[in-house]
């Protein structure tokens, strides 16, 4: 039935659905993802950034706020060149983390 | 009866230990200041205006020296070495004397990060890139040719604090008001200039500091942008290009500036640590020295006799220093009744 306008879906980040088997599985492997504070220095050097929207940070948060879509399009543009793991305060190795998390699943699941 | 004639070394003739001495005067002991610089005052007597009511570092200062006048102060010594005794210590000094004392206050405060060592902030490679001290010190004397007339400024929190790599994971506590506070002073003197400030969290906890952010947000039109700074390049007219994201609006920035201030954040002085170990005072693993008890017994050590002050346990303002500086002689009275 066509009633002249649709309903948008939500963009809201609903917290009691938010499914954290994949984060939960990525600070099992990689524990120094727990220490980021979202400073933003691996985006600000990304060299790929400007023109791809990759972002460490954003990853780690999205992965919290159940944005797997979003995850999973900067993971795809990361060229794993590792200048963020130089720049991260808290030492975290983000090149790591990041093919680590290219392995798991959504529900994560250890697939390649 | 209370023994009025034991030997109390301080170490250091910055706030911490002149306001130490001072009371320790006042108790009707006899301490003596050791400074290993020519003068007293450390770090306090570089600066110009102190937050939050930027009055003159100066007169704090001269406060300080009036009231311990007559305490017995040896300027440019060192410590050699300390050890001790079954009822005291011996610190041998640069001088070639030594002194026999029955307790030591450590008041060996702190030093500022070396700037240089975060190469990719360019401090020692770049022109235009000063710090917190350098700025302090321009304050002072107006001299200074990288501070020429800048139309963009930019200040850097956390350089050296909570870096992990740079072996200092600590909060360094007051550079946040300190850039603020050096943000607005060099708004007032040279109006025309933009100013930004790049920071990770803005931790503005003591009294007044958050009116000093509201004054820097509207009277100052202070640009606050959630971001560390990830590098800084040199454009081809030597001004200075900085890097960062803006982390509230999820997009790389990038800001070509006149004049750029590190904000050097606060590690323990290594002289500190060195004269610890010798008589088995334990260093944290931050790297400051480690209170017999964080809540209750700040300044004192687990070792009897040996007390601390300021910021030799940890980043202080100069009212918690001069606060722990009394404490620290009261502490040291107690422990000599309880002695007698």
């Amino acid at each position: 039935m066509d009633f002249g306008f649709k309903l948008s879906p939500s963009s809201a980040v609903n917290l009691d659905t938010v499914d954290h088997a994949r984060y939960d599985r990525l600070v099992q492997l990689e524990p120094d993802a727990l220490t980021c504070i979202g400073c933003g220095s691996c985006s600000a050097t990304c060299t790929a950034a400007p023109w791809s929207g990759m972002s460490v940070r954003k990853v780690i948060l999205g992965l919290q706020r159940g944005r797997d879509e979003e995850v999973d399009r900067m993971l795809s543009r990361c060229m794993l060149c590792g200048k963020c793991t130089m720049v991260c305060p808290r030492g975290i190795n983000t090149r790591h983390l990041i093919l680590t998390l290219c392995r798991l699943d959504r529900k994560g699941e250890v697939v390649r | 009866m209370v023994n009025r004639n034991p030997v109390i070394a301080v170490i250091g003739a910055g706030i911490a230990g002149l306001e130490a001495a001072r009371q320790l005067s006042a108790l009707g002991y006899s301490p003596v200041l050791i400074e290993k610089a020519p003068a007293i005052g450390g770090h306090v007597a570089q600066w110009n205006r102190l937050f939050p009511d930027l009055g003159p570092a100066a007169e704090l200062i001269d406060t300080l020296k009036k009231q311990t006048a007559k305490v017995s102060t040896l300027l440019s010594t060192e410590i050699a070495s300390i050890n001790r005794l079954k009822d005291g210590f011996n610190l041998v000094l640069s001088n070639g004397s030594s002194l026999l004392c029955q307790a030591v206050l450590f008041a060996t405060g702190f030093q500022l990060f070396n700037a240089a060592r975060k190469e990719e902030y360019g401090y020692g490679i770049y022109d235009r890139v000063i710090t917190n001290r350098d700025l302090e010190a321009w304050f002072n004397t107006r001299q200074d040719r990288r501070v020429d007339h800048p139309k963009a400024v930019g200040f850097v929190h956390c350089v050296g604090s909570r870096d992990v790599k740079a072996g200092n994971t600590q909060c360094s506590k007051v550079c946040c008001i300190t850039a603020i506070k050096q943000a607005i002073e060099l708004k007032e003197e040279f109006p025309d200039a933009e100013v930004y400030c790049f920071y990770m969290d803005l931790r503005l906890f003591g009294k007044k500091y958050e009116d000093f952010y509201i004054k820097a947000q509207r009277d100052c039109g202070i640009h606050f942008i959630r971001g560390r700074v990830s590098e800084v390049g040199e454009a081809i007219d030597g001004r200075v290009v900085v890097k960062a994201e803006d982390t509230l609006n999820g997009k790389p920035v990038k800001v070509t500036l006149d004049l750029l201030v590190l904000m050097a954040g606060i590690v323990c002085n290594p002289d500190a640590q060195h004269y610890a170990r010798q008589i088995g005072v334990s260093v944290d693993d931050d790297g400051f020295l480690k209170s017999r008890d964080n809540l209750a017994a700040i300044v004192e050590s687990s070792r009897p006799g040996v007390f601390f002050a300021g910021a030799c346990t940890g980043a202080k303002t100069i009212p918690e220093t001069l606060a722990e500086a009394r404490s620290a002689a009261l502490a040291i009275h107690h422990y000599f009744n309880k002695r007698s």
